[in-house]
């Protein structure tokens, strides 16, 4: 039999290239109307009157008081309204929806909405911590007495997801139901959302996926809002109603990546770091939301590839009266692993040795310790890795050479990335679902697993056709409905082929076993490894099932009159167990690659007094392909007992080390040390001007 | 209102309409033609783009007016030629469709390069999709898939 990782057609790419594929703004239905948000427009203070205008016939407002079951919109941690009822905490700040057959008409009535406001004071500065941990490892400070300190600050600032597709649902009554069909990440959260704010019977709400235009954790719990908005409008008007944001607004309104500081304290004895310290703050904008979990992964990814026998770890969620924060791939880890690299890096230049070297000594191994007291299961290929990537890049050599010269650099990243939930989130929170089913010569994959780009509906029927040895036209994977497949999870956290394509392979293999039936079903559920044991109050245990793993190196220019940084090259080596399939894998790999390096250099978001200052694909600029570079990838197999042939995630590890490598390499190119991302032209004069080397 | 009349891939069309409009809505509303979507609305992007008399537009940036008496090919109307399918075939090899979002446009800003250059080089085809933002692969793919494109379209521009 073939290798899996062997690539295939994507199933859908005849549809994507010629135009077929239907994005929810590509449906119109019979009679849709369209809605318009209210916003506020302060950051903190209380409604004391709306006036609204006169509504010509056919058009509604939609506000708190037509939501029928519990005004706060569902997810982890339930501080959100649907729509405020009078609080105001951040702008823009979802009010209500206006609603009616003519967008210009909705236009102008929004313009005339009048809106009195007690206004207060709002706060912009991390003081109001919502969410606290700490850890330790080991002895904690205890051990960190009479050793040599060396001590550094990192920042990170947003980062916009910038989707070309922005979010949307159109919704309709279907007899007692409620549809919904949308742009998003997780059917599921978005069901259960809605049942909670209509308060109806799970049977009475239905969630279809669109083709989804990108999402990148930004339709991971963001849709669950506008969803529910949209729901109650619904279900109060009953018709059907198309919510869709313009650029514009999804820019100012959506959640981005959480700002980071990260204060490291190292504590060294004979060029060791024996005991770490850190202090992280994230922002959370208005609502609590994902932020707490958002910041343990942060945390736990503290000690980077590293392994550091002693820690004292703490880290706080601070609210602010800013747009909400939340899921971005990477979440969380890449501000660590920022952070964490340029300190590897800056402790070894002021200990007076080679980084890489450094790094190399504390590197961590199979059976080490994590930072959390888990232990790393599988073989770390790390050191052969590097060793690849030094070869074909030149590293070393390299390194050497723009020692000498000026404005050309390399830098080199070394990252994992925990796979799946943290903790016992599978076992004790999403218990995934799914279920084959053979009908005659059809078999069908009945999961809500939403593909977005990354491949999901091509390697699952892959998956499954390799399994059954059956052609892969004859496995269906249709757009996950809520009304057919069971509620595998949400497509997060690198989980998708690793944890639900576990289970997916476990049903296969029971399904071959039977396949002279002619028709069956097959339903399996999440079983967790026994190993795993997780205790999320005190950070203590296995945090994640496995471990991916991955190397990059950059080479940049800066130019020497505009500071303009140029990427020249990069070259990478993974392990994600195995490939599921090399080419949708290796695009992974490049796509976030290309989010990482932007991220570190040349995306570049802000507020002031909470208002985000850049609105459109103008003012926020991201890669174009005059930006790329070529791209060198290697993929190193290491497969993983539970994961089918082996696979690992794949999704957010490659985004993560591109920002401290493409960081590196513009310290090395301006011979000045880098804390904070992104390294803008302005940030690189103010270094060359009273930066230290 | 006014009366604008235009080619469509291949059918003549003639509209009574506000001349303001953005073609982009005419194309999905009036038409139904859903394969030019709206990324930005803004000419950033290029998720909209269309051919116009052979050439590029962003077709958000263009009022109807400007249409009159020109002819448009949104990807529902290239996709039924030979150049289509090379390009399909190119960027299926390349794996250059992810979300597939920006690949209508990047199709169109494909088919405009190579009919004007046949056989440009790594440079000229980063320009040539200069004006279409793909968040999904990071253009080397895609810029692989030209490539391949104007290989095995070798005689087809
Ligand atoms: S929608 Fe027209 S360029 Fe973006
Ligand atoms: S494939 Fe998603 S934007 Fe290009």
């Amino acid at each position: 039999m073939k290798d899996i990782s062997i690539s295939i057609n994507k199933v859908d790419n005849e549809d994507k290239c010629s135009g077929k594929a239907k994005y929810v703004a590509d449906y119109k239905l019979e009679g849709m109307l369209y809605a318009f948000t209210v916003r506020s427009q302060i950051a903190k203070g209380e409604i004391l009157k709306i006036e609204y205008p006169e509504l010509p016939n056919g058009y509604y407002v939609v506000d708190y008081k037509d939501v029928p079951g519990k005004n706060i919109v569902k997810v982890i941690y339930e501080d959100m309204p649907v729509f405020t009822t009078g609080k105001i905490t951040y702008l823009y700040e979802p009010i209500s929806l206006i609603i009616g057959p003519e967008k210009q008409v909705l236009n102008d009535l929004l313009k005339q909405v009048k809106i009195t406001y007690k206004e207060e004071e709002p706060v912009f500065e991390w003081t109001d911590s919502v969410v606290h941990y700490h850890f330790d490892k080991g002895l904690g400070e205890k051990a960190f007495q009479g050793l040599e300190k060396v001590e550094y600050d990192y920042k990170t600032s947003y980062q916009e997801q910038a989707y070309i597709e922005t979010q949307g649902f159109i919704g309709y009554p279907e007899k007692d139901k409620v549809t919904l069909l949308g742009s998003i990440q997780c059917p599921y959260y978005v069901k259960n959302a809605v049942v909670q704010a209509l308060g109806e019977k799970e049977d009475n709400v239905r969630v279809i996926q669109a083709t989804v235009g990108g999402a990148f954790g930004g339709k991971e719990e963001y849709p669950s809002l506008i969803g529910c908005q949209l729901a109650v409008a619904v279900k109060k008007i009953k018709k059907p109603i198309q919510l869709i944001f313009e650029r514009e607004e999804d820019m100012l309104v959506t959640t981005k990546r959480h700002p980071s500081r990260v204060h490291f304290e190292g504590y060294v004895l004979d060029n060791k770091i024996h005991g770490l310290k850190a202090v992280v703050g994230i922002d959370g904008g208005a609502n609590i939301g994902l932020s707490g979990v958002v910041l343990s992964r942060a945390l736990i990814a503290c000690t980077g590839a590293y392994k550091i026998d002693n820690l004292d770890i703490s880290g706080d969620v601070f609210r602010t009266n800013t747009v909400p924060n939340g899921a971005f791939r990477g979440f969380g880890a890449p501000q660590m692993f920022f952070a964490v690299e340029m300190f590897f890096e800056h402790v070894a230049k002021k200990l007076g040795i080679d980084p890489l070297e450094f790094k190399l000594n504390h590197l961590a191994k199979q059976n080490d310790f994590t930072s959390t007291m888990g232990i790393f299961r599988d073989p770390v290929l790390m050191p052969e890795m590097i060793t690849k990537v030094i070869e074909t890049s030149d590293y070393l050599n390299k390194r050497k050479e723009y020692e000498k010269s000026e404005f050309k650099g390399v830098g080199m990243s070394l990252f994992f990335h925990g796979c799946g939930f943290t903790g016992s989130g599978e076992q004790n929170h999403i218990k995934a679902k799914v279920k084959l089913k053979k009908d005659k010569d059809k078999v069908y994959i009945l999961i809500a697993a939403v593909d977005m780009g990354q491949g999901v509906k091509t390697s699952f029927r892959k998956l499954v056709s390799h399994i059954l040895e059956i052609d892969i036209e004859r496995v269906i994977f249709d757009n996950p409905d809520t009304d057919f497949v069971p509620d595998s999870g949400p497509t997060v956290a690198s989980r998708t082929m690793m944890i639900v394509g576990g289970i997916v392979a476990r049903a296969a293999k029971e399904m071959k076993d039977r396949f002279d039936e002619e028709s069956f079903v097959v339903e399996k559920q999440y079983v967790q490894p026994e190993y795993i044991k997780y205790d999320e109050a005190t950070f203590k245990g296995d945090a994640y099932p496995a471990y991916s793993w991955g190397v990059n190196v950059v080479e940049v220019e800066v130019d020497k009159d505009t500071y303009q940084v140029s990427i020249k090259k990069t070259w990478s080596v993974y392990d994600i167990g195995k490939a599921i399939d090399e080419r949708i894998v290796m695009g992974q790999a490049d796509g976030g690659l290309a989010q990482g390096l932007a991220y570190g250099y040349l995306e570049v978001m802000e507020h002031k007094q909470g208002k985000i200052m850049q609105k459109n694909m103008t003012d926020y600029i991201i890669p174009t392909a005059m930006d790329m570079c070529p791209m060198e990838t290697y993929l190193f197999d290491n497969p993983y007992a539970f994961g089918p042939y082996g696979a690992k995630g794949v999704g957010e590890l490659s985004l993560i080390g591109g920002a401290p490598a493409v960081a590196m390499a513009i310290e090395q190119a301006i011979k000045r040390r880098v804390f904070k991302i992104p390294v803008t032209p302005e940030y690189i004069m103010e270094l060359i001007n009273n930066g230290e080397n | 209102m006014a009366k604008i009349k235009f080619k469509l891939n291949g059918e003549i069309k003639e509209l009574d309409t506000d001349p303001s409009r953005r073609l982009l809505d005419v194309l999905r509303d009036d038409f139904n033609l859903t394969g030019p979507k709206e990324g930005c609305g803004e000419g950033e992007c290029g998720a909209c783009a269309v051919l116009m008399n052979k050439e590029i537009v962003n077709s958000c940036s263009v009022p109807l007016a400007n249409v009159l008496n020109k002819e448009i090919i949104t990807i529902e109307g290239f996709s039924k030629t030979k150049r289509y399918q090379v390009i399909k075939d190119s960027f299926a090899k390349a794996g250059g469709v992810q979300c597939g979002f920006c690949t209508p446009g990047m199709i169109i800003a494909t088919e405009s390069l190579l009919n004007k250059n046949p056989h440009p080089n790594e440079f000229e085809i980063k320009i040539g999709l200069s004006g279409n933002l793909c968040r999904c692969t990071g253009y080397n793919l895609i810029i692989e898939a030209v490539k391949l494109a104007a290989e095995a379209g070798e005689g087809l521009w």
